[in-house]
């Protein structure tokens, strides 16, 4: 084969496989996922009733291995359940938390839904993109944060609400925004407003992988926004009607 | 006990806050399996597994516990649609994918208390016979995962969990599983399809869920707040559950405040307050300022005004005015809020969020949002509006799930109650509010904020 020939055919074998997976292998690196990976990516295949159920958490393991979606990965989702690689490439594609290019130590997102950003998510999100010069899905060169436009996270009486790696950061305004990207980016270690300290995006994928952490434990219970109810009641002394003693009547016998 | 400041619509007496699932929430180690056994959880459990499972089922029926996730539909209505001959295993999926926007109540609750969940997730397990149970889980909700999958470790260790329960002869198994970002896995049996593993776009129904589900078996599919109202039932028991709520909606929820309102945050009350009520709780609209508009249960929920202030917060009041219950995710907007601005940023969430699968749907929010963008900058015209509200009633009627009736409830309700904030746009050639006006961190706010303190 020539050099041109060589260099055709890799080329097209490079575009079979963009159309394969969706993702653009000129992007990746040598994959990561090695014999270890592999049986972990088996492991929740068995916590299943039929394998394929395993495939989302199989992404989220290899965008920790990996850093994003990679050709290695979604070939060794198809080996491990015996469907196509366009199958596999269809769903990655299909969820936007499974990303198709590297993604930062930190994943920074700014809900920019009605709420939070009529409350203030707007201007937060202008201001970090101007101050990291990168604009909504994209990457510090060094590689350090991303940001993304997020929809609504549930904590919308935090509003306005950021996410680091899938933690609340809650209240938010444009400068305690930009203050916590610098923390990030200097490598202080940062914590959530309702969670834990905040670990790197490939190991927040790992725990979505459903291969926990010991920080389950850690950070506050609830917010102070999720507690205002509660506060009121006791304070007022409203509570609950008394509950009934027999619960459920005996229709049936006793086992 | 502190008497309510504000009237009760209708001469009835005022509705006060009735803590049931947030009651924990206060204790700082709430989220612990020892933590809740103090509080007397997991005796609900060992109640049930006394008693017949077809009579857990009657008794949820009597308590006319009604779906929290939105639709309201008849709990237990729902699990007796399970077959009881079926060769096939049935399965629980608890719906955790809390997405629909303004909606914060599911996540707050499986932070705190997960274990309420779990045991609501036991006990209705045994009720339908099923041995493997699914919480699906939004995946952009890190710590939430964590805790809920710690709860399921420790129900384990307990022997909550695996096999011969609590020494009943019963055996049950609980998966957490994270989601991937994507709204219309919210919608029931597109929650199925994503956790089977595939893009998650709607089934046709029927045949439904508790016919063929789950790897088309008979499942049961609940929101996280119906389930964890569960073990409260079963303790207290149905004639309990009624004396709170309305006849056709009874119990208890939790109400969700955010926005423009002094303290935002989660109200756990009978069905069937208002808006007046809960704002007068939750200390007004923020200082200085009127309500404008409303939602009464998330997004796709059409908005309400100043007008239905008193209207009950139950199934029947909100369908009586035009709009629906929802998620009781009221968000609210005050006087500085641009409705065009609220509307157009809903609009481009449904587009982005749209499975694709049918046209109306996804080419609709498409166009709707170009015609957003023009409204917004003033270059709309009053032909714009009525071409909105045509494409709505297409978008509505012909599409294949009701996250596209949903998309469409802020456009048409937004141009009902604002049609000439519409055209002030194009008078005024562009948007005639100022947005810093809206924020939190408005110089005002913050000054009030300070007076406050
Ligand atoms: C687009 C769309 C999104 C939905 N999102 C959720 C959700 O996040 N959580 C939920 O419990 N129900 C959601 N639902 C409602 C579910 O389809 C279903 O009605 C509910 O989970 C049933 O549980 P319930 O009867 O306990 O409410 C959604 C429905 C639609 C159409
Ligand atoms: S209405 Fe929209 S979200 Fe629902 S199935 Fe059709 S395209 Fe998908
Ligand atoms: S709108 Fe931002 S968290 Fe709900």
């Amino acid at each position: 084969m020539s050099d041109t020939e060589r260099r055709d055919d890799e080329q097209a074998q490079r575009s079979a496989e963009r159309v394969r997976t969706g993702v653009r292998p000129e992007e990746s690196s040598p994959t990561k996922l090695d014999d270890n990976a592999r049986a972990e990516l088996r492991e929740i295949v068995a916590r299943y009733p039929e394998p394929r159920s395993a495939l989302l958490p199989m992404l989220h393991l290899v965008q920790s291995y990996e850093g994003h979606v990679t050709p290695a990965g979604i070939e060794m989702c198809a080996q491990i359940l015996d469907i196509t690689e366009a199958e596999v490439a269809a769903v990655a594609t299909f969820y936007t938390m499974y990303k198709r290019r590297p993604v930062g130590e930190y994943h920074v997102g700014v809900c920019t839904n009605t709420l939070c950003a009529i409350m203030g998510g707007d201007r937060i999100f202008e201001d970090l993109s101007e101050h990291l010069g990168i604009g909504h899905d994209e990457t510090t060169e060094d590689g350090k944060v991303s940001l993304e436009r997020v929809e609504c996270n549930a904590a919308c009486d935090f509003a306005p609400v950021m996410v680091v790696n899938w933690e609340f950061v809650d209240n938010q305004t444009p400068e305690s925004a930009v203050e916590l990207v610098d923390r990030l980016r200097a490598g202080e270690q940062v914590t959530s407003t309702r969670g834990p300290r905040i670990c790197t995006w490939r190991q927040a994928e790992r725990v979505l992988a459903g291969f926990p952490d010991d920080l389950a434990t850690e950070g506050p219970q609830a917010g102070p926004a999720s507690l205002v109810g509660r506060t009121l009641a006791e304070e007022r002394g409203w509570t609950a009607p008394e509950g009934g003693q027999r619960a459920i009547e005996g229709r049936g016998e006793a086992k | 006990m502190t008497e309510p400041t504000v009237d009760a619509p209708g001469g009835r007496e005022p509705i006060t806050l009735t803590p049931v699932l947030t009651q924990r929430w206060d204790q700082p180690d709430s989220f612990t399996r020892r933590a809740y056994e103090k509080a007397g959880g997991y005796k609900a459990l060992r109640m049930a597994l006394q008693r017949k499972p077809e009579d857990i089922i009657e008794a949820v029926k009597d308590s006319g516990l009604r779906g929290r996730g939105g639709a309201g539909f008849p709990t237990g209505m729902k699990w007796s649609f399970i077959p009881k001959d079926s060769p096939k295993p049935t399965y629980l999926v608890v719906n955790a994918d809390e997405s629909e926007p303004g909606t914060c109540k599911d996540i707050p609750l499986m932070m705190a208390d997960p274990h309420v969940l779990l045991e609501g997730v036991i006990i209705t397990s045994y009720a339908i016979g099923a041995k493997t149970a699914f919480i699906y889980v939004r995946g952009e909700v890190l710590h939430v995962f964590r805790r809920m999958q710690n709860a399921v470790a420790e129900a384990y260790e307990a022997g909550y969990l695996g096999t011969n329960i609590l020494d009943s002869g019963v055996d049950i198994d609980v998966v957490v599983h994270a989601g991937a970002g994507a709204y219309i896995c919210g919608e029931e049996t597109a929650l199925l399809d994503s956790l089977e593993g595939r893009r998650g776009q709607p089934r046709l129904k029927p045949p439904f869920p508790a016919v063929a589900g789950l790897y088309a078996s008979p499942t049961v599919i609940n929101n996280v707040e119906t389930i964890a109202s569960v073990p409260s039932i079963v303790e207290r028991g149905a004639d309990w559950f009624r004396t709170m709520g309305t006849e056709k909606s009874p119990g208890f929820g939790i109400f969700s405040l955010s926005g423009h309102v002094t303290n935002p945050g989660q109200y756990e009350a009978p069905l069937g307050i208002t808006l007046r009520e809960l704002l007068d709780m939750a200390g007004g609209v923020r200082a200085g300022h009127e309500l404008k508009f409303w939602t009464p249960g998330g997004s796709s929920t059409p908005m309400l005004t100043a007008d239905h202030l008193d209207v009950p917060l139950d199934f029947e009041g909100m369908a009586g005015v035009g709009s629906l219950l929802g998620t009781r995710a009221l968000q609210i907007f005050d006087d500085t809020t641009c409705v065009v601005r609220a509307t157009g940023r809903w609009v481009e969430f449904y587009k982005h969020e749209s499975c694709g699968k049918c046209t109306p749907c996804r080419e609709g929010f498409w166009w709707m949002v170009q015609i957003f963008d023009r409204l917004e900058k003033g270059d709309g015209t009053e032909a714009d509006l009525d071409k909105l509200l045509d494409m709505s009633d297409n978008i509505a009627g012909r599409s294949f799930c009701a996250l596209a009736d949903g998309g469409v409830a802020p456009v048409v309700s937004s141009i009902q109650y604002f049609r000439d904030e519409y055209i002030a746009h194009f008078e005024n050639q562009g948007c005639p509010f100022d947005p810093a006006a809206s924020t939190l961190f408005a110089p005002e706010s913050q000054q009030e904020a300070g007076v406050r303190a």
